[in-house]
């Protein structure tokens, strides 16, 4: 096991609790989807693990330790965050922008080498989009900016990777590249922990669902055991169909009608 | 931009500044001559020619310190408007836009009032500047808004503020002596400049330039915001306190020996954007060169101009304010 997370609480503000006792364990190559309706803590979850944000009680523990004995940098060399998608307000070379994810191993007033450039230039071939390493990323598709803030997280070579709904704002055509690219870097021994609207990117991606709901009640296990017709219609409380198409052997998540 | 591409813009800055120094060094009331000035440099380093003993005084305690004074003071405001720009993720702050100016004018003047030199002056802006920064970045904390926008007009109450408070100190101060120095000194003048003057804001200029240009990958990182920053395992708070520090020091040592100096530190950072891209570790070195040239012509042109000096102010806004809406008009894909 890489990461637990144990028996955590999360409020904004006194008496509001917004996560309530949650517990699940991250392990190596793993995919974790968090599904949910909105509003319900799927972000706030993701940012306790990436130590945004305090739990205001319980810990997680990371290979060990727990997370909030460790500093910003110790953390950040083993877990890495992809931000829903920004516009920054200055435009940098997508090369600069991903040599930023070897941050945590550079010296305070250092600066980045050929080494650190030659780790960003291969997360950029792993992802498919050395074409662009010298456009600026003001200039780039939506689905190139998603491609190239992971890139950037595989620079910063963590063991977890945390991405806040990296399909939003994507066209159908990226949103399915970028599940992909999920699937094959989990398949590279990191473990990646998503939040999404789309209960089918879950069963897609396969490994296992961490779901929070209305009531703050928490399930989590492995995708096929825990999405069912009833349980997709309880949390979205919509009439929601799951199909086994046997073409593509593999249940689909379906709305009968509107 | 390729790496000898950027070493050549370097070089040609450095040259460019050379050039400008050595025309501000030669041109001025008493003689136009550079053979003059030449002659004036050569004896005193030792070789014998023949010499104009009034050139040598004029080149060596008026014009070299003035040349030396506006290079600094350029190179400071620049940095200081290109790091807050950085740090605040805002293309339209600058140290007058964020009340820091005003700040240490304030704190400037009060040191003024108490009858102390340049040390104290130094200390007592850096106060002020500290002091403005903070309340300009607390006032878009406080409403929960963190646009572009709130921080600019927080920057403008706060500097708002703080120009009526440096108005009651000039009313409130003795007419004879002290409000003629608040008056003289805030009208951003390099006239009166002495080298001892320079050297007292050496050292600030020496460590804000130093740390800051240490930094400058740094700063690329806070300019992503502070998640981003935090989760690539930086200590946000500290990393801004120290740069946000740096870029306030730089300020209030330019404030504390030739008053508001408008525009240069807004108008030469998106000049170097423009040139070398927004990487902080080129664009960093680019500003401060920039804004020392900027600044070294500006002076030349304010005291050649007319027989009567021209204030640095009226100048940096003629020249700066056209060059930064046409800056913005090249950019506009480029910022948001």
């Amino acid at each position: 096991m890489l990461a637990e997370i144990k028996n955590i609480n999360f409020s904004y503000e006194e008496g509001h609790s917004i996560l309530h006792d949650i517990s699940f364990p991250i392990d190596k190559g793993q995919i974790i989807t968090i599904l949910g309706p909105n509003g319900v803590g799927k972000t706030t979850l993701l940012n306790c693990i990436a130590n945004l944000i305090t739990p205001t009680a319980g810990e997680i523990m990371l290979e060990g330790r727990a997370l909030n004995k460790m500093s910003p940098k110790e953390i950040a060399m083993k877990i890495a965050f992809v931000p829903q998608l920004i516009v920054p307000s200055f435009s940098y070379e997508v090369l600069s922008y991903v040599v930023t994810g070897c941050a945590p191993r550079i010296g305070t007033f250092e600066k980045p080498k050929k080494f650190h450039y030659d780790i960003a230039r291969s997360a950029l071939e792993q992802m498919g989009i050395t074409h662009i390493s010298h456009k600026y990323y003001t200039h780039i598709s939506g689905g190139e900016r998603q491609l190239a803030s992971i890139a950037r997280a595989l620079a910063q070579r963590p063991r977890i990777i945390l991405m806040d709904e990296p399909t939003a704002h994507l066209d159908y055509g990226n949103q399915i590249k970028v599940l992909k690219v999920i699937k094959n870097i989990a398949e590279d021994g990191f473990s990646a922990v998503i939040t999404t609207h789309n209960p089918d990117h879950a069963l897609l991606l396969g490994g296992k669902v961490a779901a929070l709901n209305q009531n703050g009640q928490f399930v989590f296990g492995k995708t096929e055991g825990v999405i069912s017709k009833e349980f997709l219609s309880m949390l979205y409380d919509t009439d929601l169909h799951l199909y086994h198409i046997s073409d593509i052997n593999r249940d689909v998540c379906i709305v009968p009608t509107i | 931009m390729k790496k000898s591409t950027y070493a050549l813009t370097i070089l040609l800055l450095f040259a460019l500044l050379f050039g400008a120094a050595l025309t501000g060094i030669c041109i001025g009331r008493l003689s136009t001559n550079p053979m003059d000035v030449l002659n004036a440099i050569k004896s005193k380093l030792g070789i014998p020619v023949d010499v104009d003993e009034a050139m040598e005084i004029v080149v060596f305690s008026i014009r070299i310190p003035r040349v030396l004074a506006s290079i600094i003071i350029g190179a400071m405001l620049s940095l200081s408007g290109a790091v807050y720009q950085g740090v605040f993720r805002n293309p339209l702050v600058s140290p007058d836009i964020l009340g820091v100016s005003s700040g240490a004018s304030v704190g400037a003047a009060g040191a003024i009032m108490l009858g102390m030199g340049i040390a104290g002056r130094q200390a007592f802006a850096f106060i002020g500047g500290i002091a403005a920064v903070i309340i300009a970045t607390a006032i878009p904390k406080l409403l929960k808004n963190h646009s572009n926008l709130m921080l600019v007009l927080s920057g403008i109450i706060v500097g708002g503020f703080l120009s009526s408070l440096l108005a009651v100190m000039k009313f409130v101060a003795e007419e004879q002596t002290e409000l003629t120095t608040i008056v003289f000194w805030q009208m951003g003048s390099f006239s009166n400049i002495n080298l001892k003057e320079i050297f007292a804001i050496g050292p600030a200029f020496f460590l804000g330039t130093v740390l800051l240009i240490g930094l400058s990958w740094r700063i690329n990182i806070l300019s992503f915001g502070e998640i981003e920053a935090k989760t690539l395992g930086m200590d946000v708070k500290k990393f801004r306190g120290i740069i946000i520090a740096c870029a306030s020091l730089l300020t209030a040592a330019a404030v504390s020996i030739s008053g508001t100096v408008g525009w240069v530190g807004l108008v030469i950072p998106h000049l170097a954007r423009l040139i070398v891209g927004s990487d902080h570790i080129k664009m960093i070195p680019v500003t401060v060169l920039l804004g020392a040239i900027f600044m070294c012509i500006i002076d030349t042109i304010a005291r050649a101009l007319m027989t009567v000096e021209i204030p640095l102010s009226i100048l940096t806004g003629i020249i700066g304010a056209p060059c930064y809406a046409l800056l913005l008009y090249w950019q506009k894909a480029n910022i948001s």
